[in-house]
């Protein structure tokens, strides 16, 4: 080997350490290590500090667990103040009006057209225009990132018409809303839907151009399902489309185990990692996705099933259209029919006068909601006070660490001696940043009574 | 005149849920107008470039673990002002909550026979380690307030917090009392500044902003004992922001 020879070639000895993975959420490290050919180390560490919410969460008032478990995280705030809704009127029995779910899931969408493009544009699109964040892209392609901010502002604006802001929600709690969203802001949030349509086109025809690595491994995929529509806010559990089981029953599909090298627990389904997501949902479900949403899809050339994780930001291009398309005939409906406030509004707490004379029997509630990385839970256990006994929260990202880390074994070896050191970096980072990991949601996780 | 240099700015998160510094990315337009006066050279959430030189370091998030104690000291000798930027950096906020356990049985909880592997100190807001130039509280935070920190920063003047209750922002905003409707609030014990954010939306105050400095005790009492409230009732729901304060607020309300 002559000296000025590209260390492409003599890529037997890799070392990757990535130090606080940039453009993610939260701190993650990821360490590759390969001598003589051989992959000695491949790991995802999460090594945000733990901030222990299930401990936190014992001893307090279930009425509060909803302003709490917000907290978790600020991308997926709606999310987590939806499944702790779900799984707090689930062990206090209450059932919430039929209106009030239609504004919950609405909200539900706003935080996936919220995230998705936040991803799309600010943690994605960067790697593959080769640059190394969305500053410089604010000179070079000033449009384009003024769309991407409008887009962002549109579903931001959804948060605060619907539940007061977006980033940890102020109306909406267990059964129901504290207030009902406005005439004037809703009307205006439609009109910004109707206009962001233009948008999304436009990043549809963006996103063509770009071109994701060219990677395959089959996994499992697990996401809720539901006979009505593309599932999202309630429905079953499903794994590659079969195997249907209640979403309350979410320890008897996976498990999760303790690793030394990380804060984060790891899920596996009988043994073997698997996904969560956009691209799992839209390998288990994208028969419900509406037509503008399929369309897209066949433009991106996207195709269930998928087994390319790079094309995670795809599926989140066409869930993007999808909760678009459904929230913009939601919002029809609402603006016509009206909204009951009976039926809705509800004080956040139990009323001064009844605090005390309430009677609560020592219960279990599990809600579990599509976030936008994925499947999310929260469980709890009250006793005869209405407190907090024990607490589980189970997070998308740690589903998918497992799953990231055997992408990484599989794609390491089929890299070496055909790209540099530098580019296999670049190469496992965007692998990581395509799963859209949320390492401050899975620091602090899991039930201990799996392992 | 000549143009001034752009004071370089650095972002860094502690252990929190990255919310604040997504009311930035929340801020459209007015983040891009903000970029024009400032330059960001160190953003880990949205940025791979990392700057080590910087004028002023935003800082979010809570102090809970060993390196974290030595981390904002160095962002601290490296700064010429430090921001504590949202609840968890400014009082410790949720986090705190914490620190109502013991640190093993709060380990036992979450991570079993593994606890031992866990490094894990009591909570602390940012300027229980460091000195702290600026405020911005709320979770999350305000938008109006992070404009107006950054234009007292860029203007070199201090930014002095509201020293009144929330209640006198949620008169003006004609909202009911929510004693009046029969709820319990944290309004009149919390540091004004968010406009009665939750309250204009149907919920009550949970004293996210931290209390105020100089407690009122007597009227605030007078409020409390007016709805019938116990000052206990009360005082459980202070932990959930975890406010140092809270402390103070027991020996007022004990005299």
């Amino acid at each position: 080997m002559t000296k000025n020879s590209p260390d492409k070639i003599n890529s037997r000895n890799v070392k990757v350490d990535v130090r606080y993975l940039t453009r993610v959420e939260g701190h993650g490290n990821i360490v590759v290590d390969v001598k003589g050919g051989r992959l000695t180390k491949c790991e995802f560490q999460v090594i945000e500090s733990p901030r222990f919410f299930e401990s936190m969460l014992v001893g307090r008032s279930i009425w509060e667990a909803q302003h709490l478990t917000s907290r978790i995280c600020g991308i997926c705030a709606c999310g987590h103040s939806l499944a702790s809704i779900k799984a707090g009127e689930d062990a206090l029995g209450i059932k919430p009006a039929d209106e009030t779910i239609m504004l919950r899931k609405l909200l539900l969408y706003t935080e996936i057209l919220d995230s998705h493009i936040l991803h799309i544009y600010f943690l994605v699109a960067p790697d593959l225009l080769g640059v190394p964040s969305v500053m410089p892209l604010i000179k070079t392609h000033r449009p384009v990132i003024e769309m991407a901010l409008r887009m962002k502002k549109m579903s931001d604006y959804g948060g605060e018409v619907l539940a007061g802001r977006h980033i940890h929600p102020i109306t909406c709690v267990i059964g129901g809303f504290t207030q009902l969203p406005s005439r004037e802001g809703l009307e205006k949030l439609y009109k910004m839907m109707c206009d962001a349509r233009a948008d999304g086109d436009e990043t549809v025809k963006i996103l063509r151009t770009f071109k994701f690595p060219e990677f395959q491994r089959p996994t499992r995929y697990m996401s809720l399902t539901n006979d009505g529509e593309y599932a999202m806010y309630d429905g079953d559990l499903v794994v590659d489309g079969k195997d249907r089981v209640s979403d309350k029953k979410y320890k008897e599909v996976f498990s999760e185990t303790i690793v030394d090298y990380s804060r984060a627990k790891i899920a596996t389904i009988g043994g073997k990692s698997y996904a969560v997501g956009a691209l799992s949902r839209f390998n288990n479900n994208g028969d419900k996705l509406n037509k503008k949403a399929k369309s897209v899809a066949k433009e991106l050339g996207l195709k269930a099933p998928c087994h390319n994780p790079y094309l995670n930001t795809l599926a989140q291009m066409v869930e993007w259209v999808h909760c678009l398309e459904e929230s913009i005939a939601l919002m029809e409906k609402i603006l016509k029919d009206g909204l009951s406030r009976e039926k809705i509004v509800v004080a956040s707490w139990p009323k001064r006068s009844e605090i005390g004379k309430i009677k609560y029997k020592p219960n279990t509630g599990i809600g579990c909601v599509e976030v936008p990385r994925g499947s999310l839970f929260h469980e709890y256990t009250i006793d005869d006070t209405g407190h907090i006994v024990y607490a589980n929260c189970v997070i998308p990202t740690n589903q998918n660490m497992g799953n990231l880390e055997d992408d990484m074994r599989k794609i390491v070896p089929e890299l070496l001696g055909r790209r540099t050191q530098e580019e296999i970096t670049l190469d496992l980072e965007m692998l990581a940043r395509s799963y859209d990991p949320c390492i401050s949601c899975s620091t602090h996780l899991l039930d201990v009574k799996f392992v | 005149m000549k143009k001034q240099p752009k004071p370089k700015v650095a972002f860094f998160d502690f252990t929190d849920c990255e919310g604040c510094q997504l009311q930035l990315a929340n801020m459209g337009n007015t983040f891009l107008e903000l970029t024009e006066l400032i330059d960001i050279v160190n953003f880990r959430e949205i940025m791979s470039e990392k700057g080590e030189d910087y004028d002023i370091a935003v800082v979010e998030g809570s102090i809970s673990t060993d390196n974290d104690v030595k981390r904002i000291k160095e962002i601290r000798a490296k700064a010429k002002i430090l921001v504590a930027f949202g609840s968890c950096a400014a009082i410790a906020g949720v986090n705190g909550i914490k620190n109502r356990t013991s640190l093993e049985v709060a380990k036992e909880r979450v991570y079993a026979d593994k606890a031992h592997t866990i490094n894990t100190i009591k909570v602390m807001p940012l300027d229980r380690v460091v000195k702290v130039d600026y405020y911005i509280l709320n979770c999350p935070p305000y938008i109006p307030e992070i404009i107006a920190v950054f234009k007292s920063i860029l203007m070199g003047k201090p930014y002095p917090l509201p020293n009144y209750p929330v209640c006198v922002e949620c008169k003006m905003n004609e909202n009911v009392c929510r004693y009046e409707k029969d709820q319990e609030c944290m309004g009149p014990l919390t540091r004004a500044g968010c406009n009665s954010w939750c309250i204009n939306n149907g919920n009550r105050c949970y004293a996210c902003r931290g209390l105020l400095e100089n407690p009122a005790a007597d009227g605030a009492k007078e409020i409390l004992e007016k709805y019938g409230l116990k000052v206990e009732d009360i005082l459980n729901h202070f932990t959930l922001y975890n406010d140092p304060q809270g402390e103070k607020y027991d020996q007022e309300f004990a005299r």
